[in-house]
């Protein structure tokens, strides 16, 4: 029988609540964290929370009546407590693949994490992990190459690579900074990167840094007899710039560039990801603005889920946090996250804190990227935790070597050589990491010297983003 | 603190040029060769062996030494092929690589006999 109107407001959970759902493989899965406001009931925050981020608004129209809003809304299929914490919750919720343009995580995350953040019926609202269904996976583009492609181009096999992001990062001029790029690739670093906060400043515009970067690439090369590269960065205040910088690089032949794809915007990733792997270039992503989403355990969206965001928008390197440098990062969810951008199935582990299965089908893996206040001290733990499908950039573990950057980038590459050889001689790595490298070091100059200067350097500050674990 | 040093590398030495995973330590010893050849096995890759003059190693390709060795699990047989190699091509590079097929990748690669570089 067809539905009447009755103008006014409903409670949410009439509709949006729906304990006895089965969610169908073709659905989309969300886990969010709820800080209710005081007196609103689980159920009615989880309703309202499926409401707002599918087809609901704070008053009944007429023109729901012209839909079939049944089969289009989100709904809020299961509540769990939060462990050690007795305030917050966590609602899953199920949205039907209809709701969102194939292939545009610019369109999933408008709905998942839009106006719903603001919503007064909730305190904080934070977006602890979402499914994507194989059936949307499929839809998007991806990584533009894979881990399997780049190291074939490469021509890197059975270790991590090693990069360095060029030092001071802003105040050089294009010539000087070729230099610092040549002197790290001729010492035996793989890549160079921009940092960041480099894209076309007055002090050096981009057209003069990627010419200097390349001559430095195709000497090291000719020197070596390796594969160089270095990131250069075509974040852009325009899409049209942005390409046009893309153009330039890939005309010159450089192997890979770069992009900030959060402050960037997801739209231009997606598009300049689709380029890259049109034109042959690797993509290498940066994410700065992520602390300020995903550091704060009670409110806004969970790294796990920007990096999965990454893999269908596409990238080819994903910066992940390091557990051991200077930057936040517990080591069991870090493990969950580049998982979850290397691997083609990943499987739900509370204990690393995701909280579906995730099917990534045929979509390329992601190489993970350890950057910031690493050194060769950590070399041992890094390729513990890491493995070999990742990227370790050591920046001033390279340039503040006592001899310069060529020292400093052999250093490193001796260091990573010996721990992957001795982990291959079935090594307990992290355990005898001091013996390796001090053995390593007697025919390295290099990274006897880089020992002296940094001497175990820890850094013991606890994570402020921790795991839910039970507190009584 | 140790006194500094210039690094020595350049177009016109030869010895300038690496060629990868692990060219940056020491030449490995017939024990360390060893334990590399019992890893690829112990990962379930298929060995191979390949060479090539030095002035050529930046080739993606190098050249094959027979078609790499399917399913081969004894170590003593794959270090037999690269010593064949090695005696039959003593001035070129010679490399082991372990192919992991299910990835499509090299699970590893290493040059264990140094040629003459020129």
């Amino acid at each position: 029988m067809a539905k009447t109107y009755n103008a006014g407001v409903k409670e949410y959970r009439e509709t949006y609540w729906m304990p006895d759902y089965t969610p169908k493989d073709t659905d989309l899965l969300a886990c969010f964290k709820i800080t209710p406001q005081p007196g609103v009931a689980r159920e009615e925050a989880a309703a309202a929370v499926a409401a707002e981020s599918s087809t609901g608004t704070w008053t009944t129209v007429w023109t729901d009546l012209l839909t079939d809003l049944d089969h289009y809304k989100g709904r809020a299929y299961a509540i769990e407590d939060v462990p050690g914490d007795d305030e917050r919750f966590y609602a899953f919720i199920a949205y039907p693949i209809d709701l969102f343009e194939e292939g545009s995580v610019v369109n999933v995350f408008t709905s998942l994490v839009g106006n719903v953040f603001g919503f007064k019926a909730v305190r904080a609202l934070r977006l602890e992990d979402v499914r994507f269904p194989i059936a949307y996976v499929m839809t998007c583009n991806g990584p533009p190459h894979g881990i399997q492609v780049e190291r074939d181009v490469m021509n890197k096999y059975g270790r991590p690579l090693l990069g360095c992001t060029i030092k001071p990062k802003l105040g050089l001029s294009a010539k000087n900074y070729g230099r610092a790029v040549y002197e790290c690739l001729r010492g035996g670093l793989d890549f160079t990167k921009d940092d960041e906060n480099v894209n076309s400043q007055p002090f050096m515009r981009w057209r003069q840094r990627f010419d200097f970067v390349m001559e430095a690439i195709d000497k090291a090369e000719r020197e070596t007899g390796e594969r160089k590269g270095h990131y250069l960065n075509v974040t852009a205040p325009t899409p049209d710039e942005m390409f046009k910088r893309a153009e330039y690089a890939k005309e010159i032949g450089a192997p890979i560039i770069m992009h900030d794809y959060i402050t960037g915007g997801w739209c231009a990733n997606t598009g300049l990801a689709q380029w890259c792997r049109d034109n042959g270039v690797l993509l290498h992503i940066h994410r700065a603005m992520h602390a300020v989403i995903d550091r704060h355990p009670h409110h806004g969206i969970h790294f796990r889920v920007l990096a999965k965001l990454l893999r269908l928008s596409g990238g080819d390197h994903l910066h992940t946090g390091t557990v051991v440098g200077k930057l936040e990062g517990d080591r069991a969810a870090t493990l969950g996250w580049i998982d979850l951008l290397r691997e083609s199935y990943v499987e739900e582990d509370r204990s690393r804190g995701i909280f579906f299965d995730q099917d990534w089908g045929a979509m390329p893996g992601v190489f993970a990227v350890a950057s910031g206040g690493i050194h060769v001290w950590h070399m041992p733990a890094l390729l513990a935790i890491f493995g070999d499908d990742a990227v370790l950039q050591f920046g001033g573990g390279t340039l503040g070597h006592p001899w310069g950057n060529a020292a400093g980038a052999a250093a490193n590459r001796v260091a990573l050589e010996a721990c992957v050889e001795a982990r291959n001689q079935g090594r307990a790595i992290e355990k005898e990491g001091k013996e390796v490298l001090t053995a390593a070091a007697a025919h390295s100059p290099e990274l006897k010297a880089a020992m002296e200067t940094w001497k175990e350097i820890k850094f013991e500050f606890d994570t402020v983003d921790k795991l839910d674990v039970a507190h009584k | 603190m140790s006194e500094m040093q210039d690094y020595q590398s350049s177009l016109e030495d030869a010895s300038s040029r690496k060629f990868e995973t692990f060219s940056y330590l020491p030449a490995m010893s017939p024990e360390g060769i060893r334990q590399q050849v019992e890893f690829i096995v112990s990962k379930g890759w298929n060995p191979a062996i390949e060479h090539t003059e030095p002035e050529n190693a930046f080739d993606h390709y190098w050249y094959m030494w027979k078609l790499p060795m399917f399913g081969e699990t004894d170590v003593d047989t794959i270090l037999a092929e690269a010593e064949a190699c090695h005696q039959a091509h003593p001035d070129n590079h010679v490399r082991l690589i372990g192919y992991d097929n299910y990835a499509q990748s090299q699970g590893a690669a290493m040059v264990i006999y140094r040629g003459t570089p020129v």
